[in-house]
């Protein structure tokens, strides 16, 4: 049991690449709603949003990951997402699908580290024709950038 | 063992501390009245107590430890052994190594490997020292206590009289067994049929709650043969192995233990057991349960709340009632209502979290004993306002920094006896500690009568770490060189001692305070005392705040830091070396720009300024602001970990409105 939930991952879309967060790690996918700037914060935190009573901070992930910004829309979305004890909501573009993909459909990341992005890259998903960039969370979350 | 006992973890480690601070108190008292005989009781009945815990949650440990506690208080009691210090100093020991043990258990859901041989090696020591015999015959009774005890004796001793056998059987189980419980039961069942069960290892209890491994063990009198149980007890399925031992007594009780063939079934049936659940420990994954954080709550209390919300469900009806008639003045009398109970409810809920503080004041007097000790200072600690009540969160905060300061008056404050005795003082130094609440806030007071602030040691030591020059320290004003003693790295102590004098001393104690938003002060006069008083919020959870607005955003400034608020004028403001200050009240306070501080974009001059001022210690700041709301009660919730680490932000709050507000770290501003 505990295998299938490892393989599945939360797909969403940035810019024109699909990413995948594994499941274990989504709390919940919420729409965009009003934020709370903090001032002082890192660039890419946009603000905090009140979660059913819980202040939870929001990262804008194209931002984070070194991608043009872009303003948020209708089909935005808030991925709420912990790890450690972290909850953090990570904005992207859209969110579609929860998809399974075995170990041995996943490649391993490109190994040169020349942009902001490939530094939170845990693996490369295959679906078909599709290229899922699996996101590594505790690198992206912990390594303050 | 196979049991699940993660679920009485929390009681156990709860209740220990209970014990294991009553067992503390009580020494502390039997060190000075040694002859009493009710403390020893006392002490006795606990410790007795905490050993039956620790035996049920599977500590053997610890359970080994405190058993060879209770001999040595056995022998207090009646009376074989005297109380001297070296009996208290190794009691206390005991004590300690108990209460590190539960800490353990607390943190990690399992006990230590720690076997506390040593310990247990200094107990026989003093029993030995005083009288061979009665040691041996405490440590055999350990090795028999398992299997045999008086009561069980004297049973089997009258059944002999009366012609009946004794066993004892032991009953393995197939270790597929579904229902352990229940094929015990059906041993039980059959054993009763024809004899008597005087004992059961496990308790008949433990067995019938499934609270044992695969191997229990029956003592019974009968008037049956050993074949015949053996017959009997054959038709039951899945069990492994019985085997019936016969218990002998030819001899009389007192020398029960020179009876051979008992005693070393007896013991190897308890090595055994001992292997076996060590082994199972290995076996099964090491569990990692985690302790949390728990109140203990006046029933009373709960009553409360349970009628607030009983009234809440009641107003809750009522307003659904008056918005079908759209009736103005009961919805407006039944939103009254509500307020009420609210407000009512907010005051229980916070009560249900208060903690007398006495639970963190009941660790000095040990601490000021073994110091006090260690120092060759005689001191009396006198204590009140125990019963003063806290938050929890606060509680747990709080201890470390008092711990430092009652360290400090018994280091650097009181003096040795002969040199109180020159300056005409009594021998014995006092060290006050007090708590009383005032308003909204607790008051903590550690006060000694020893030599004061010595201020020329202070700056010169000051000077001597680079800390300020010396044409400084000649304008310095006795606030600012109290302010010293906080700065970080700073010590006055001569020597370094294992006391005091590493100098991460009261700035550590500082920072926690205003941690928890509360604050420090000092009062010292040259030999008569010094008193550090700390300031600390009730409660950490809901606070008072002011509301203001920077352009459209809001922020909360706790009320608590807020002296006073006043309207300027742009031209009152003066420049002087690139700080803004203004004049006020005769004193120049600093001024700070908030939206410039909050990164508020497109600030636009004003002629007319509202300050906010607020103030830290002594100190004070003007923060200028665009609009007042008002004041509100607001709940305080954390940034989170992911955002911890921003400046000048103490947390966030939710709004009536469900939008989230940024609390002003005040301290932080200065």
């Amino acid at each position: 049991m505990t295998s299938d939930i490892e393989n599945k991952y939360v797909i969403f879309k940035l810019e024109n690449e699909f990413y995948g967060i594994n499941i274990e790690n989504v709390r919940s996918i919420e729409r965009i709603q009003n934020y709370t700037r903090v001032p002082n914060a890192p660039s890419y935190v946009r603000g905090v949003i009140n979660l059913r009573g819980e202040v939870i901070p929001i990262i804008d992930l194209r931002e984070k990951l070194g991608l043009t910004i872009k303003e948020v829309d209708n089909n935005s979305r808030i991925i709420i997402v912990s790890v450690n004890e972290l909850i953090v909501g990570l904005i992207v573009d859209s969110s579609s699908e929860v998809l399974e993909i075995n170990k041995e459909k996943v490649d391993r990341p490109p190994a040169s580290e020349e942009n902001e992005a490939e530094k939170y890259i845990k693996g490369i998903g295959k679906d078909e024709k599709r290229l899922i960039i699996l996101i590594d969370l505790e690198k992206l979350l912990i390594t303050k950038a | 063992m196979d049991i699940d006992i993660s679920q009485y973890l929390d009681a156990f480690v709860e209740e220990s501390k209970e014990y294991l601070q009553n067992i503390n108190d009580i020494l502390l008292n039997l060190e000075k009245d040694t002859g009493n005989k009710d403390l020893l009781n006392e002490v006795f009945r606990v410790s007795h107590t905490l050993k039956g815990m620790a035996g049920t949650m599977g500590f053997t440990n610890m359970a080994n430890l405190t058993h060879d506690m209770e001999d040595l208080l056995q022998a207090l009691r009646s009376g074989e052994k005297e109380v001297n210090p070296e009996v208290i100093d190794i009691l206390f020991e005991c004590f300690d190594r108990l209460d590190t043990c539960v800490n353990y258990i607390s943190e990690n859901g399992k006990e230590t490997e720690e076997e506390h041989t040593d310990l247990i090696n200094k107990l026989k020591n003093i029993l030995n020292d005083n009288n061979v015999e009665i040691s041996k015959d405490e440590s055999d009774k350990h090795e028999n206590k398992e299997t045999l005890n008086e009561y069980v004796l004297n049973v089997i001793k009258k059944a002999k009289t009366e012609g009946l056998n004794s066993y004892r059987i032991d009953i393995s189980l197939n270790k597929d067994c579904m229902l352990k419980a229940a094929r015990a039961f059906v041993v039980f069942n059959t054993i009763e049929s024809f004899s008597e069960i005087i004992q059961s290892q496990p308790s008949a209890e433990d067995i019938e709650d499934e609270k044992f491994d695969l191997d229990f063990s029956i003592t019974i009198v009968t008037k049956y043969k050993k074949d015949e149980i053996e017959k009997e007890l054959s038709h039951i399925s899945e069990i492994d192995k019985i085997e019936i031992v016969p218990i002998d007594i030819s001899s009389s009780i007192s020398d029960i233990e020179k009876e051979p063939d008992t005693n070393i079934k007896n013991t190897e049936s308890g090595a055994e057991q001992k292997n076996d659940s060590k082994d199972h420990k290995n076996n099964s994954p090491a569990k990692n349960i985690k302790i949390g954080k728990t109140v203990r709550v006046d029933i009373d209390r709960l009553d409360n709340l349970m009628n607030l919300v009983s009234e809440l469900i009641i107003v809750k009806t009522r307003m659904e009632d008056t918005s079908e008639q759209s009736n103005k003045e009961s919805m407006n009398e039944a939103i009254e209502y509500l307020e009420r109970i609210t407000t009512s409810l907010h005051d229980a809920v916070m009560k249900v979290r208060m903690v007398p503080i006495e639970r963190v004041f009941n660790r000095f007097p040990r601490m000021v004993r073994d110091l006090s000790k260690e120092l060759n200072k005689e001191v009396n600690l006198e204590m009140t306002g125990e019963e003063t009540e806290v938050d929890r969160t606060v509680i747990d905060e709080i201890g470390d920094p008092l711990i430092h300061l009652i360290r400090n008056s018994l280091d650097h404050g009181i003096e040795h006896p002969e040199e109180r005795v020159k300056l005409g003082k009594s021998e014995v130094g006092t060290v006050k500690l007090k708590a009383y609440p005032d308003g909204n806030n607790v008051v903590i007071e550690v006060e000694d009568d020893g030599k004061g602030i010595n201020f020329s040691k202070v700056k010169s030591k000051a000077i001597e770490k680079g800390v300020l020059t010396e044409v400084k320290a000649e304008n310095l004003s006795k606030e600012e060189i109290i302010d010293l003693l906080f700065a970080p790295g700073f010590s006055t102590a001569d020597t370094i001692s294992d006391v005091s004098g590493r100098g991460v001393g009261l700035d550590v104690v500082r920072s926690k305070i205003e941690s928890i938003s509360g604050s420090v002060e000092v009062e010292t006069q040259e030999n008569i005392g010094t008193k550090f008083i700390i300031r600390i919020p009730l409660t950490l959870a809901i606070i008072q705040a002011l509301l203001i607005k920077l352009k459209n955003e809001i922020y909360a400034i706790p009320l608590s830091s807020i002296s006073e608020i006043t309207s300027i004028h742009s031209t009152d403001i003066r420049d002087i070396h690139g700080q803004e200050i203004i004049l006020y009240r005769n004193k120049t306070i600093p001024i700070v720009r908030l939206d410039k501080l909050m990164d508020v974009k497109e600030i636009e001059g004003k002629d007319e300024i509202t300050v906010v001022v607020v103030r830290k210690g002594d100190r004070q700041a003007g923060l200028i602001v665009d609009e007042l709301i008002g004041q509100q009660e607001i709940v305080i919730k954390p940034l989170g970990k992911y955002l911890c680490n921003v400046r000048y932000l103490a947390g966030a709050t939710i709004l009536g409105n469900g939008r989230i507000s940024l609390i002003l770290d005040v301290n932080s501003l200065f």
